[in-house]
Parts: C-alpha cells; structure tokens; sequence
C-alpha cells in the first residue's frame, strides 16, 4: 500500500504530465485552479491517471468536492484498496 | 475613424512548413528549389495508390511546451506556431494595443481529423471513459482560431472560415473587412493544416485527386506540367498580422506589404470540380482587382493556386489569362510545398508577400513540358530559376472544394 509521500509523489507526477505543473509545486495545500491554473478538463484527465495509478476510481460527484491536492490525497488515501 | 477604403497593411508574417520551421527558413528552401515531399514508410501506406506527402520539417514538439501538445490538435499546434511567430513578427505584444480590439480569422480545411480517428480507436478498444476530455476541443474547427485567440490575448472576436483549400485566403478577406469595418484594431489571420493519416489520404486518392508518382516524391507535384496527375497532401500553418496603414505608421511599425484588396465568389457549377473555364475564379480575380482599386495591367505577378491536378490548373490558366492577361509572372509554389489545404492561401500570401518585396519571383518545380492547353500556353510561367522583376501588385488566388473561390491583390507600400 502506498505511504501519503507515495501518493503525494504519484499525483506530482501525474500533474506535471496532464498539466505541466512543477513537482515542487504539487504540496497538499495548493488549490488546482486557483493555484496550479488546472482547469475542469485537466481534472478529469487527472482522474483518469488517478485510476490508472492508484486504481482508485473518482466518481463525478467526489470529484467536484476535490478543491486542493490534499483532498486529492486523503481521497485516494481512504479508496484504495 | 476608419472608412470601407481604410488602407490595410501587414505587419507581420509567420509559418511552419514542409520547408522549413518559420518564414525566413521556408523562403529559403523556397527559393532554393528544395522539395518538402518524401514517400511515406509507414505500414499503412504500402498499399495506398498514392504513398506520398509533404511533412512538416520541424515538429511542433520542438517548439511548444508539452501542455499545449498534449491539449492541441496537430493542426492547432502548427497555427500557433506560425501565430506567435507573425505576433512576434508584428511586435504585437509591444504595440500598446488593447486586446479588445485585436481579433483572430484563422481558417483551416479538414480541422481536427486525426484527433477524431484516434479518439475514435480508443473508443474502440478502450470504451467512452478513456475517450480524452480534450476531444471535442481538438477536433472542432474553429479550434485552431481559438488557440490562436488565446496565444495572442485577442478579445475582439474569433472567427473561423471553412471553405476547404480556400480557407486561409478567406481568414485574409475577412481580416481585411473587420479593419475596414472598425471592428478591430488589428488581426490575425491565417490557415492551418495538418491531416496526414490514412482516412483523408484514402479519401483524397478515391476522389482520384492525389498524384500517384510515389517514386518520384520530389517530381510529384507539377503544376501546369503535361505529366501532373494530381496533388501531394502538405501540412502546416501561416499567419498574416493586420492592421490599418494609419495606426501602423503611427507605432513605427515595419510594414511587410499592404493588403489593397480581395475578392471572393462561388462557382455554383459543382460540388468539388471546377468551372472548366474558370468563371468563378475568374470573377474573383476581378473583383479583388476592383476591390484594390488597380485595373488588371498592375498586376505584375501571381502566385497560382495550381495543385497539380489535371482539371484544376488548367481552368485556373484560363481564370488568370482572362482576368489579367498573359503579362504577369506566374509562379505554382504547390510544385515545392504540396498542398497545404486549409493554410495554402495564407502560405501562399506569404510568398506573394516575400516576393514583392524582394522584388523576385519564385519558380514553378517540376514544370519540364507545359501543358498543351492554350490558356496554360498563354502564361509566363516562372521556371527553373527565380526571375528578378520589378512590379508593385501581386496576386494570391486559391479554390476550394464547394465552389469557393477567393483572390487577394498585394501592394508594395
């Protein structure tokens, strides 16, 4: 079972490919509109690699709640398997 | 204030091509007499009637940033290339103006064809869910015009004219009208395609419209030459920056040419042949005449549609010979770059453009033994060797599939 650095690493990474977003700016409390300028389109492709990584599916609905890389975290944290 | 005869110049230029990654590197090759058409060796191409293609020299991922490849379809990606070069070109970033006032007219044949084919096998193979939230975006074809809109902050308006291989002169002639009808301060305009994958290039050879000289790719696209047998699908994108000569002057920017005049009819003859006498065309070709304000004995040079296809070359002879006459210097760059489709006016203005101002005239490749029809006859067909003249009109023409026929006449400032 990945660690919380695991996933945080893990989402890093997927953000810096769906949306060119520095590593080191992928911390638990930055927002990804307002900060990192990720845009609705980018969140579900964001998902799709989420699933593809982690085998954590996001539902629509969850995906809405989803505001900060830390939210993205604890999700994943908590669904996976 | 503007009025409806508002003079209109171009500041700026950009492009990527078969021949080279932007404007001076392709008027090089240009000139050069160098070929951007190769064979193609993929699989899928072995047993296609025609394996030929004119690929871009430089890829698109050399230059953007790995978000917008991944965002932009091919054909977007090359029209914001040749965009931001014509911007840089232009010092638009630097010339005060207010982005409500600059628009974006960039036109483009086929659109996002290879993002729809490949979403398409991913739908296939991997269900809905794994289709690209990108997709529509990608394919729909005012998407190059709004990436474009985006790259340079245009807020005025962006506008997309879809009229096959007319498209990029049309993005020129609607660029002209929104500054002579104030509703914008300046604009970028353009064509822009990239479409090389087997579904068009299928299309195109059952249409019997491409050449099949797949062991000769150089020799392949021969304008005006009794051998033609048809196109070679090209890609790539170009980009005019217009703006009023007033409003020019006053920012102290360098002034490529001015855009005097355009012209554009509708054959409504045929869905994709042509007038066989080039009516349409022709009537276009007079009215971009009028529209500049220039009888047809200005005009000192044309740079042809001519695709190399039987039909099509020599009813646009007979368009250019009865229109202006057989004294300007006609030159086929299609010989050179292949067809670019939707960008091939907007490339091709680019080179009426460069050889204006140069004060020299491109030749047409490829063009051993000239048809024998008498209108082809008629011309002064530029061969082998650029030819130095002194002229200061110029005339771009270019028709699409569905009857559209468009002319844009060129002035020395």
């Amino acid at each position: 079972m990945p660690s919380t650095a695991d996933i945080q690493a893990g989402l890093a990474e997927i953000l810096e490919e769906v949306a060119g977003v520095a590593p080191a700016d992928a911390t638990p409390e930055k927002s990804f509109t307002d900060d990192l300028d990720v845009d609705s389109l980018s969140m579900v492709e964001i998902a799709t690699a989420v699933e593809d990584k982690f085998g954590v599916a996001i539902p629509d609905d969850e995906l809405a709640n989803i505001k900060t890389v830390g939210d993205a975290m604890s999700f994943i944290e908590k669904n996976q398997g | 204030m503007s009025t409806p005869t508002a003079d209109v110049v171009v500041t700026g230029l950009g492009a990527t091509t078969p021949l080279g990654g932007d404007v001076a590197s392709t008027w090089e090759a240009l000139l050069a007499g160098r070929s951007g058409v190769s064979r193609i060796t993929d699989d899928w191409a072995k047993d296609f009637p025609a394996q030929l293609v004119a690929r871009l020299t430089i890829e698109p991922a050399e230059v953007l940033d790995r978000v917008r490849i991944r965002r932009l379809d091919r054909s977007q990606q090359v029209a914001v290339i040749a965009a931001e070069e014509a911007w840089r070109d232009a010092a638009g970033a630097d010339s005060g103006v207010d982005p409500l006032r600059v628009a974006v007219v960039f036109g483009t044949g086929i659109g996002g064809a290879v993002t729809l084919l490949d979403q398409d096998d991913i739908l296939e193979a991997k269900g809905p869910k794994r289709v690209s939230p990108f997709t529509i975006p990608m394919l729909m074809p005012n998407g190059p015009a709004a990436a474009v809109g985006l790259a340079v902050g245009a807020r005025a308006g962006v506008h997309a004219p879809v009229s096959a291989c007319a498209s990029g002169a049309e993005a020129i002639r609607w660029g002209l009208d929104l500054l002579r009808l104030d509703r914008a301060d300046m604009v970028v305009v353009g064509g822009t395609e990239a479409c090389v994958h087997p579904l068009p290039m299928a299309g195109f050879s059952a249409m019997r419209a491409m050449s099949t000289r797949n062991d000769e790719p150089e020799r392949a696209s021969r304008p005006f030459d009794k051998g033609r047998d048809g196109f070679v699908l090209g890609e790539g994108a170009a980009a005019l920056v217009l703006e009023r000569a007033d409003a020019a002057k006053a920012r102290g920017a360098k002034i490529h040419a001015r855009l005097a005049g355009a012209g554009g009819t509708a054959d409504g003859y045929d869905l994709v042949a042509p007038h066989p006498e080039g009516e349409g065309a022709g009537r276009a070709i007079t009215a971009a005449i009028r529209d500049a304000g220039l009888t047809a004995a200005d005009i000192g040079h044309v740079n042809a549609h001519a695709t190399s296809t039987p039909i099509g070359d020599t009813a646009e002879a007979a368009a250019i010979r009865d229109a202006i006459g057989d004294h300007p210097l006609v030159t086929a760059t299609k010989s050179q770059t292949g067809h670019l489709l939707g960008a091939a006016g907007a490339l091709e203005s680019v080179f009426t453009i460069l050889a204006l101002r140069e004060q020299l005239v491109p030749a047409t490749a490829n063009l051993d033994d000239p048809d024998d029809d008498a209108a082809v006859q008629a011309l002064d067909i530029v061969r082998r060797d650029a030819r130095k003249a002194t002229f200061s009109a110029a005339l771009n023409d270019s028709f699409g599939f569905g009857g559209h026929n468009m002319a844009l006449v060129f002035t020395t400032v």
